[in-house]
């Protein structure tokens, strides 16, 4: 649900003040000497979702990255600055990555299913993994998983059919499923519908506007109309830098930086 | 009802997660120290047989070493030069048939032959042939060449050792020519060359330097084999009589001293373990700077 | 050229069958006894099964080991150049093993682990006799250092093609490294790592020198190992030892039969493994077609 009026949108901006999900904090990412992503600040408030837009290279995806701690196993990669998600800082020298991803799901551009498990292992891996043996239970979750991720009606006879047998959207949707699995509580995705056609696009698109109920969504996308199709903030970034923050209204229609105003209207791509 | 179900289940999976999670931490590391143990494992063999070469070797090393002849047994006189020297002619030699032969039937499976049964059959043999063991190659050899002669020979042993080095060299030639771009090739039709033309001029020179380091490791894998040798060459010790005639070389040398009882044969088969690392070495370095050499020079 | 390279294979073969008049003595019969009449291959078949069973039972999970430890753990600083120092060990010509392992390390393997594994264990037949360091079980110990550095590069090799992608998702569910490789990588290369360790044994089998000069040079139906610590005798160790004093034709003629016998085990052996290494080829682009 866009808010569409900027009066209205002020309120909700205090009314909420409390609930942010994730917390950025004068975060920087390297790769190696160069710094990718400069300084960022930005604050994601919950079951929202949240648009990363800007020229390729910009550093949206490494930003995205950061977010769960995959930036870092680039070789040579590293980040500093704090991300709190609920009050927590993942990048506190006692926590270890492991557990962050557990609870911050990622969604990645091309779908990844594994190759040699059927679809319901696919969806069930996370949970095998962390060490759930009880069947009832996994096989309510897979259930559960693959209902929000719009693809139990078409898949719920051939659950033990390998996973590659889908199509692309439908695997995507697969791997949607499997992140859902592990109930995250924030959802990266990484441009997820940019190796998809347009029907498996939309109904990726749908289906993040309804999981926003349940999860807080963080999605790249260097597709601007999906931006404002789907998303309730938008930060525009360029180079290495936030240039702009706001609610996906007020950036689309009443961008304050110049710079986001020719992005927006398509002078540079 | 879909929030309900997700924070029952999101519980259920935190409870599991936490039990299990020292569990697989463990495991992650035990993993971990396994591995490196694997890597020392494999560290320690080779360190420990550089040094006792060179610890060992280098003793033995002389002037007389290096260009007498055999003294009588077990006395630690004279040297092992017919064996260094052996092992240069019959090394050389296999080199000399193998490299032309490995060389010209790797171009010619790369740049000439269509995609079908014969290339593919050729190439199943080449792969084959790069495992056959070593002896197996050394009886060929005595069945082709030194039956054939009545004696043993430098010629078989050479023969063998190239058996030995062409497919390695097929390999490799054909591996690396295939990483020379297309485009190569086409600017070379473009300019309405044959193809023999632009293989010659422009291919290979592409891959030259592949090319050269794949025959130097095939050769230093000859030098040191030791199994075709016995049947073919039979090691005397005495200098080279001629193509048709056994000689000795650095490998048999090796083996027979340290078959010997006498101390001082093993400290001369130490110091030829010596010699022939040394010569190895010194043909890849050689290579080496070669290289080097080249890629300093300006792309024509 | 191309023919010669068939041709040759084929040639060896032939010579051996005018040995093969006496093929119902040779093949897989009990006796060795060299000087008059009989021959068998029996007992050094049952070497150089043994001799390269243990290299693999060790060479092959160090190997694995190493190969992990690169394509995965290592940061590339320490990776390359340990992957070179595993060229290295393949470079090293195998007579020097064999003088190394002949004045040096059968020691530390008599003293390290033969020792104790008598002491403890030789209620079992298999590691019943007293070791002295020049037996079956030295060998296979060399043997396995020997093809460490191959089975270890396919390995690799073989690890390196598995998409990135499919790790990250490995990641991205919260796994750890070891689980990322058990799940993502290990299913993609199963086949290559089984055509990597059958390399491996190929080289093991046909290994003549190294092995000579430390497994015992036994002959006849002692040769017939009882356990690990006994002294032996594979095909190609017999062979490198009396070719040179072969006493009769039909002596010289059973050595180039257990040739004969050696080159079919390596050719099937290599045969296997190298369609094993191309299959996992087929893995993938069965998996792309969309």
């Amino acid at each position: 649900m866009a808010i569409e009026d900027p009066i209205e949108a002020k309120e909700t901006v205090v009314r909420t003040t409390e609930k942010y999900k994730v917390k950025i904090e004068n975060v920087n990412g390297w790769y190696g000497t160069k710094r990718a992503i400069k300084d960022i600040n930005l604050n994601v408030k919950e079951k929202t979702v949240t648009a990363f837009i800007g020229p390729s290279g910009c550093g949206k995806t490494t930003l995205l990255r950061c977010l769960n701690r995959m930036h870092e196993m680039t070789p040579g990669a590293h980040a500093d600055g704090r991300i709190m998600v609920d009050g927590i800082d993942i990048y506190d020298k006692s926590i270890d990555p492991v557990i962050i991803r557990r609870r911050i799901g990622m969604v990645f551009q091309k779908p990844n299913p594994f190759p040699t498990m059927s679809i319901f292992d696919n969806v069930a891996a996370g949970l095998k993994l962390n060490g759930l043996t009880n069947k009832t239970i996994i096989r309510e979750i897979v259930e559960e998983s693959l209902k929000e991720a719009a693809l139990w009606d078409e898949v719920k006879n051939q659950l033990e059919q390998p996973g590659m047998s889908l199509s692309g959207g439908q695997q995507q949707r697969l791997c949607i499923a499997r992140a859902l699995a592990m109930q995250p509580e924030v959802l990266l995705m990484d441009e997820p519908t940019s190796s998809l056609d347009p029907i498996g696009s939309s109904k990726i698109e749908e289906l993040v506007r309804i999981l926003k109920d349940s999860v807080t969504i963080i999605i790249v996308t260097h597709n601007m109309q999906q931006a404002g199709r789907v998303s309730d903030f938008t930060a525009f970034m360029y180079l290495g830098d936030l240039i702009e923050y706001g609610t996906t209204n007020q950036i689309f229609m009443k961008p304050e930086k110049e710079l986001t105003e020719r992005y927006i209207s398509g002078k540079f791509g | 009802m879909t929030m309900n179900n997700n924070k029952k289940y999101r519980d259920i999976l935190l409870e599991t997660v936490d039990k299990k999670y020292r569990k697989r931490m463990f495991v992650n590391k035990l993993v971990t120290i396994f591995t490196i143990i694997c890597v020392i494992a494999a560290i320690v063999p080779l360190t420990s047989i550089l040094i006792e070469v060179v610890k060992n070797g280098i003793s033995a090393i002389s002037y007389d070493f290096l260009t007498q002849p055999q003294g009588s047994i077990g006395s630690g006189s004279g040297g092992i030069a017919p064996a260094i020297q052996g092992t240069f002619i019959v090394v050389g030699l296999a080199a000399a048939i193998g490299t032309p032969v490995g060389l010209l039937t790797g171009i010619y499976l790369s740049e000439f032959a269509q995609e079908g049964k014969f290339s593919n059959s050729v190439r199943f043999f080449n792969d084959v042939l790069t495992g056959l063991p070593s002896i197996v190659i050394g009886i060929v050899g005595y069945v082709l060449i030194v039956l054939a002669l009545g004696s043993f020979s430098v010629l078989a042993g050479a023969l063998s050792l190239s058996i030995i080095m062409i497919p390695i060299v097929v390999r490799v030639t054909e591996e690396t020519l295939k990483v020379v771009p297309y485009s190569l090739r086409e600017a070379g039709h473009s300019l309405g060359l044959s193809k023999a033309k632009i293989t010659l001029f422009i291919v290979l020179p592409a891959a030259k330097d592949g090319i050269l380091t794949g025959i130097v490791v095939a050769i230093s894998r000859i030098a040191g084999e030791t199994a075709p040798l016995i049947m073919t060459i039979l090691g005397t010790s005495l200098f080279f009589t001629g193509i048709t005639g056994p000689v000795d070389a650095l490998p048999l040398r090796i083996w027979r001293l340290a078959s010997q009882p006498y101390e001082s044969a093993h400290a001369f088969g130490w110091g030829s373990a010596l010699v022939l690392i040394l010569m190895i070495l010194a043909l890849s370095m050689g290579l080496r700077l070669l290289v080097q050499k080249r890629s300093l020079r300006p792309v024509t | 050229m191309v023919g010669l390279v068939a041709f040759s294979v084929a040639k060896g073969s032939t010579d051996i069958f005018s040995k093969e008049g006496f093929n119902f003595i040779t093949q897989s019969n009990w006796d060795a006894v060299e000087g008059r009449e009989s021959f068998g291959a029996f007992p050094y078949i049952i070497g150089t099964l043994l001799s390269a069973g243990i290299a693999m039972l060790i060479g092959v999970p160090i190997s694995l080991g190493i190969a992990i430890f690169i394509s995965e753990i290592a940061p590339p600083r320490i990776g390359t150049p340990l992957a070179f120092l595993s060229e290295l060990l393949a470079a090293v010509p195998s007579i020097i093993y064999g003088l190394w392992a002949l004045f040096v390390f059968r020691f530390w393997v008599r003293d390290l682990v033969e020792k104790p594994l008598y002491d403890a264990f030789h209620v079992f037949p298999i590691f019943d006799k007293t070791p002295f360091g020049l037996d079956i079980f030295t060998a296979g110990v060399v043997l396995a250092i020997m093809i460490i550095p191959i089975v270890s590069s396919i390995c690799r090799e073989v690890m390196k093609v598995v998409p990135h992608s499919q790790r990250e998702a490995a990641y991205s569910l919260g796994a750890t490294r070891w689980e990322t490789v058990r799940m993502a990588v290990f299913p993609y290369v199963k086949s290559g790592l089984v055509g990597a360790s059958m390399l491996g044994l190929g080289r093991a089998v046909g290994e003549t020198i190294l092995v000579t000069m430390i497994i015992g040079n036994v002959i006849g139906p002692n040769a017939i190992p009882t356990s690990v610590f006994s002294q032996g005798q594979t095909l190609a160790s017999l062979i490198a030892n009396e070719f040179n004093e072969a006493s009769s034709d039909l002596h010289l003629s059973a050595l180039i039969a257990l040739g004969a016998i050696l080159l079919v085990l390596t050719m099937g052996i290599n045969i296997a493994a190298r369609i094993m290494v191309k299959k996992k080829v087929k893995v993938q682009s069965g998996a792309k077609s969309q």
